[in-house]
């Protein structure tokens, strides 16, 4: 309802200022026949932003502010011997039950009088710096108007403001990206350090024991060692890239030098189908599809191999990876230039000849940037780790057998309750901050790699 | 000819290039053959995934319904009258009475008029106690009976006929998910109650037809059979919302900054890498993002689709910066200097000229990081949308869980007999949303650019 | 068609008036298209070439860009099958035997056929490897010993060993542009090809070295027969001994270089020597 009103406000506030800025300056146009600078449709936003930025901000402090001011007012309203009777939790749970009280929701249980009452006095209170706070809007969303309705004139720069002020948003969108990263990096960061003042650094990277204690609080913790994690990641990343580099590779060899262009047409798109399905698809797909037919495939060979082992999740995983690695390299291939595969024909080298001898040595380095993209993709995925790798984090050199992966560990530590003050879900972020650092190194290297390969055939 | 014979070294040469020819053409056809087998492998898969799923997830289409007289008999249903808006003063007071009587009626053995109806449907003379009796019938038969007497008190008395969900292991008996053959310790429903299914298939007391529970209900733990998506179906449509809300002007608005307003200097150069190695980073990364940013330092509630369509906001950005920025770059200095040339001013060029050439490409790849995102579920385990929330939500601070995530719940059930199947038709469901997605994209993307 | 049936006979009348009756009088017709056309797609690139090439001779084909002389080069060593969409047809035949016959190999054609590019695309490997590549993929080189001998006299057959010999290993693109060009002529040589095919192999070079290679391909007609595609008209009566003249995807006349360029007997052809065309 408020957020309503508050938009209501401002789309008339928006229209007004528009209208009567565009008006103004059609009359200038006719009234002294000089060259105006900009057209109407400029005065009319230059007038429109002079009333929106002031009325914003007015709302956006309230936003911020708004619910200190609201929770402190609350806290006075209550009787000082239940207010030091009350710790922190029974304090919020109060106050969240008074706030049910002034909105109407009604709560459970005896109400109190003294809740009655703070929650009549609180919905006073809430509606008056509602009211409060539009009316100040408007005032100062007015004061803006007003200014600007007194600067327009024909030699106004109307449209270099406006552009200013566009030029200004388009530069806060792309700091988002920024932001993103900064935020990234600084939750991470902070986050993992808490859980080093629990777990000494070394025990975590170099320890060969991941037993975390979920119920043993901050004095047993269990054990954090991330070298089983990390060795299974590394081997279902492993089997993942020797089933994804040379299908992928070889998809690529055939449908850019081969296929005839119509088979190209259909077959690329078909097989990009496999890089738009969600992971939790391939996650299902390896945990009753393909899990069972390796454990059967195994018992007919004479292995024990187990349903959801490294081998399940770095096969299914090593699928989805395949349109990745076959773009890529379809993309780097297609970057040899021309004039090297006539090279090679023109000396009576085979296809086959061309392809090995020239056309791959030429495009390796780009070949490699993007199957180090692919590894890095494999390290980061998580569904289908978490369904088909076991979740058994044991240092183990055995394919066949359950492990257990970084992701999978983020995903078990932090699902379920969100409190992170024990080092059980704070190790969560120990984990991606690692998982962070491991892939962007190998991000950063691939794209360079990549870059360089580019520019050397451009 | 004459050049052979005169010139003889040639022709040694000649013999041989001509000797090493078999060779090369059998190791030409080999690496061809490997390459026809690489396709080959990569389309099997595709084909084999969804055919999978598919041969799965089909039979979960269909739910086993059962037809019961219902009787409303007074002795079970021992209750005071339902009051009358007319026996009140005030709105208030009915209210409250309507609600102590709707607490009465839930307190009513709505069990006893299941079983009486099964009871009855049963041939005569049926041995069955009543737990086995009531394990045919989905536990929420009583919800959906008590609403209906709840809606209209008349009922009392009367017998109507309504159909209600068979229990998700008798589902599970009648569709063959469970072998038949198995003794009576491993089966989940008891011998008596067996026999009674059978019987009433070949009556027609069950019957089976289109599950629309699927789309029509949210999800259920007491009763599996009626366990649908339409929670998690709309937590999923509140955070495309909030995406294609914020992602798509943000992501465009910082495409076209970069591309076309930004200085060269060291300072973009740095966006430009850290745009495409965020593009990269793994997306539970982003899940930890929201944890400790959105829930833990700015207390926005957990669970909610509002963080969840944050956070796939943050995972798609890059994604259409970059599509953007390619489709930016594509564009012609032409058009640029015509229009420049013109006296237009930079912003008026690029809002005038450039964006309305790229915006088919701008379009489609804007559809495709949202279906991308749509199928995202790791980062939103992190964020609490893991908790199995039954209700739709209405607003996007409500508690909620989305598609992809109601398939990881599901395929974790431990009735797996049943929630295989209904796991493999939520896959079919996202996966009939994602194609509809690229549908809208591809067609799109060709309608304006024979337009253009 | 009538008259290029007719520039043929004109062709075989003026060998015998040439004027330098040494080089001519006693070669060979090694190549003989006739009636050849190629369409790209629905587009049609030639319209029915006929000429024969002697042996032992530099033939060049000039003519305005997009005049088809780069197609039906790569016509002669089916370079154009490498195309997608492009189609061949009429006749083209090697001593006598016809290279678009179903049952040759295209490899071994290419054996007999080498070509030389516009640009210079030394492959990124070494000078050395650049050069054996050829003999190696065939099976040309019985030994190390044989392999080291082919690279030497190849190399300095494209008089490039001097320059190279002390850096074999270094990598074949660290070369001046002259000098890759002659790595790539050494490269088809070292296969030992009857025929050398070049497209316009100094277009992306500076005069000095295009004078080196012109030079170059003056050698070497002592023992291949090369056939060039130029768009230098100079270069064209420095080098070679025939001429051909294509226009729009039709070859107008070619005969011996003297006759072509002081005396042409179709108005294009004077047109495009005064440099009113092209």
């Amino acid at each position: 309802m408020n957020a309503l009103i508050i938009a209501a406000v401002l789309l008339v506030l928006l229209g007004v200022s528009y209208q009567s800025g565009f008006a103004k300056s059609r009359g200038l146009v006719t009234a002294d026949g000089v060259k105006v600078h900009s057209r109407p449709q400029y005065h009319g936003s230059y007038s429109a932003l002079w009333t929106m930025i002031p009325a914003l901000a007015v709302l956006l402090l309230w936003f911020w502010f708004g619910a200190g001011i609201t929770r402190s007012y609350t806290v006075g309203l209550l009787p000082q011997d239940v207010l030091l009777s009350l710790d922190q939790t029974g304090l919020n749970a109060t106050l969240t039950r008074i706030n049910a009280l002034a909105t109407g929701y009604g709560v459970a249980g005896e109400v109190a009088p003294y809740e009655q009452s703070a929650g009549e006095a609180l919905r006073s209170f809430n509606f008056l710096t509602f009211a409060g706070t539009l009316v100040l809007a408007v005032l100062a969303g007015g004061a803006g108007f007003v200014y600007a309705r007194n600067r327009i004139s024909a030699r106004l720069r109307a449209r270099n403001s406006v552009e200013r002020v566009i030029g200004l948003l388009l530069l806060a969108c792309s700091a988002v990206a920024i932001l993103t990263t900064v935020g990234i990096v600084a939750s991470l960061v902070t986050e993992a350090f808490k859980f080093f003042t629990f777990i000494n650094p070394i025990d975590f990277f170099f320890g060969t024991v991941w037993a975390p204690n979920n119920a043993g609080g901050a004095a047993n913790p269990g054990k954090y060692g991330l070298l089983p994690l990390l060795a299974g990641t590394l081997m279902i990343t492993a089997i993942a890239m020797l089933v994804a580099v040379p299908v992928g590779l070889m998809a690529a060899i055939y449908l850019s030098q081969y296929a005839p262009r119509q088979f190209r047409a259909v077959a690329k798109p078909f097989i990009e189908i496999l890089a738009g399905i969600p992971t939790i698809v391939f996650g299902f797909f390896a945990l009753v599809t393909v899990g069972p037919f390796l454990r059967d495939f195994g018992a007919l060979l004479g292995l024990s191999v187990n349903a959801t082992s490294a081998l399940t999740a770095g096969v299914v995983m090593g699928i989805m990876i395949i349109p990745f690695v076959s773009s890529l390299s379809d993309d780097i291939l297609n970057q040899v230039p021309r004039t090297l595969r006539d090279g090679a024909y023109g000396l009576g080298a085979t296809q086959s000849e061309t392809i090995r001898n020239v056309l791959l040595p030429a495009a390796l380095p780009g070949i490699v940037g993007a199957f180090l993209l692919a590894v890095s993709r494999a390290i980061g995925e998580t569904m289908i780790v978490v369904l088909a790798s076991g979740n058994s984090p044991v240092l183990r050199g055995n394919p066949l057998e359950p492990v257990s992966t970084i992701t999978v560990s983020i995903v078990n530590q932090l699902t379920g309750d969100t409190d992170f003050t024990g080092p059980q879900s704070l190790v969560g972020f120990a984990l991606g901050l690692t998982l962070f650092v491991v892939t962007l190194c190998l991000n950063i290297f691939a794209l360079y790699i990549v870059r360089r390969f580019r520019e050397q055939y451009e | 000819m004459a050049t052979d014979t005169l010139n003889s070294p040639g022709a040694a040469r000649a013999r041989a290039v001509r000797s090493s020819l078999r060779r090369r053409h059998l190791s030409e056809q080999i690496f061809r053959g490997f390459g026809i087998l690489a396709i080959a492998l990569a389309l099997g898969f595709v084909v084999l995934l969804f055919v999978d799923v598919f041969r799965k997830g089909i039979p979960a289409f269909v739910q086993s319904n059962l037809h019961l007289s219902v009787t409303f008999d007074p002795e079970i249903i021992d209750v005071s009258p339902a009051p009358a808006r007319n026996g009140f003063a005030t709105e208030a007071e009915f209210t409250a009475a309507s609600l102590a009587w709707q607490r009465e009626v839930a307190l009513l053995n709505w069990n006893q008029v299941i079983e009486a109806s099964l009871r009855q449907a049963a041939p005569a003379g049926t041995d069955i106690d009543s737990r086995t009796l009531l394990s045919i019938a989905e536990t929420n038969a009583r919800h959906q009976v008590r609403e209906m007497f709840v809606a209209n008190p008349t009922l009392l008395g009367q017998t109507v006929e309504i159909d209600v969900l068979a229990s998700a292991n008798a589902a599970n008996w009648i569709k063959g998910n469970i072998n038949r053959e198995l003794g009576d310790a491993q089966q989940q429903l008891a011998a008596p109650a067996r026999a009674l299914i059978d019987t009433f298939v070949d009556n027609g007391t069950i019957s089976n037809g289109f599950a629309w529970s699927i789309f029509t209900n949210v999800d259920s733990r007491s009763a599996p059979a009626a366990a649908g998506l339409l929670g998690a179906f709309a937590g999923t449509m509140w955070m495309m919302l909030i995406v294609i809300v914020l992602a798509v002007p943000i992501g465009v608005a910082a495409a076209i900054y970069l591309e076309e307003f930004a200085p060269k200097s060291r300072l973009t150069d740095l966006i430009e890498v850290n745009i495409n190695n965020l593009a990269a980073v793994p997306s539970i990364v982003f899940g930890l993002l929201g944890a400790a940013v959105f829930i833990n330092w700015f207390h926005l509630p957990i669970s909610a689709p509002i963080v969840g369509g944050l956070v796939l906001t943050l995972m798609t950005l890059p994604t259409i910066i970059i599509a953007t920025r390619g489709a930016l770059m594509g564009v012609s200095p032409a058009l640029r200097q015509a229009a420049l040339g013109m006296g237009a001013s930079r912003t008026q060029m690029v809002f005038h000229h450039v964006l309305p050439v790229t915006f088919p490409s701008i379009l489609t790849a804007t559809i495709l990081g949202v279906a991308h995102a749509l199928g995202e579920t790791a980062p939103l385990l992190l964020i609490g949308m893991k908790a199995f929330v039954a209700s739709v939500p209405a607003t996007p601070l409500d508690q909620a869980t989305a598609l992809p995530v109601q398939i990881f719940l599901w395929q974790g059930n431990e009735n797996r007999n049943f929630f295989e199947p209904r796991t493999a038709a939520a896959i079919m469901v996202l996966l009939a949303v994602m194609i509809l997605l690229n549908g809208v994209a591809i067609f799109l993307r060709s309608r304006l650019e024979k337009r253009a | 068609m009538d008259m290029l049936a007719g520039k043929v006979k004109v062709t075989s009348q003026t060998l015998g008036s040439n004027m330098n009756p040494t080089d001519f009088v006693d070669r060979p017709i090694r190549l003989t298209a006739r009636d050849v056309t190629v369409h790209y797609g629905p587009k049609q690139a030639l319209h029915g070439i006929s000429i024969d090439i002697p042996d032992r001779a530099v033939t060049s084909f000039i003519g305005p860009s997009g005049c088809g002389k780069s197609t039906f080069l790569r016509c002669i060593n089916r370079m154009n099958d490498t195309i997608e969409g492009a189609k061949v047809g009429g006749r083209i035949e090697l001593d006598g035997q016809d290279i678009y016959a179903p049952d040759l190999d295209v490899v071994e054609l290419r054996a007999r056929i080498g070509m030389v590019f516009q640009k210079p695309n030394p492959f990124p490997k070494s000078i050395y490897e650049n050069v054996a590549y050829g003999p190696k993929i065939h099976g040309i080189a019985r030994n190390k010993a044989d392999m080291d001998e082919i690279v030497i006299s190849s190399l300095r057959k494209a008089g490039l060993f001097e320059e190279v010999k002390d850096r074999l290993n270094e990598p074949g693109t660290g070369l001046s542009g002259g000098q890759q060009q002659r790595l790539c002529i050494a490269r088809a040589i070292a296969v030992g090809p009857e025929v050398i095919l070049m497209d316009e192999p100094c277009s992306a070079l500076d005069p000095i070295a295009t004078a080196i290679i012109e030079e170059l391909i003056d050698e070497l007609r002592e023992n291949y027969t090369i056939v060039i595609v130029t768009h230098s008209m100079q270069q064209a009566a420095r080098v070679s001994q025939k001429t051909a003249f294509f226009h729009l995807g039709n070859l107008i006349e070619h005969g011996d270089t003297e006759d072509i360029f002081t005396n042409p007997v179709n108005k294009q052809t004077q047109d495009y020597i005064m440099g009113r065309i092209g």
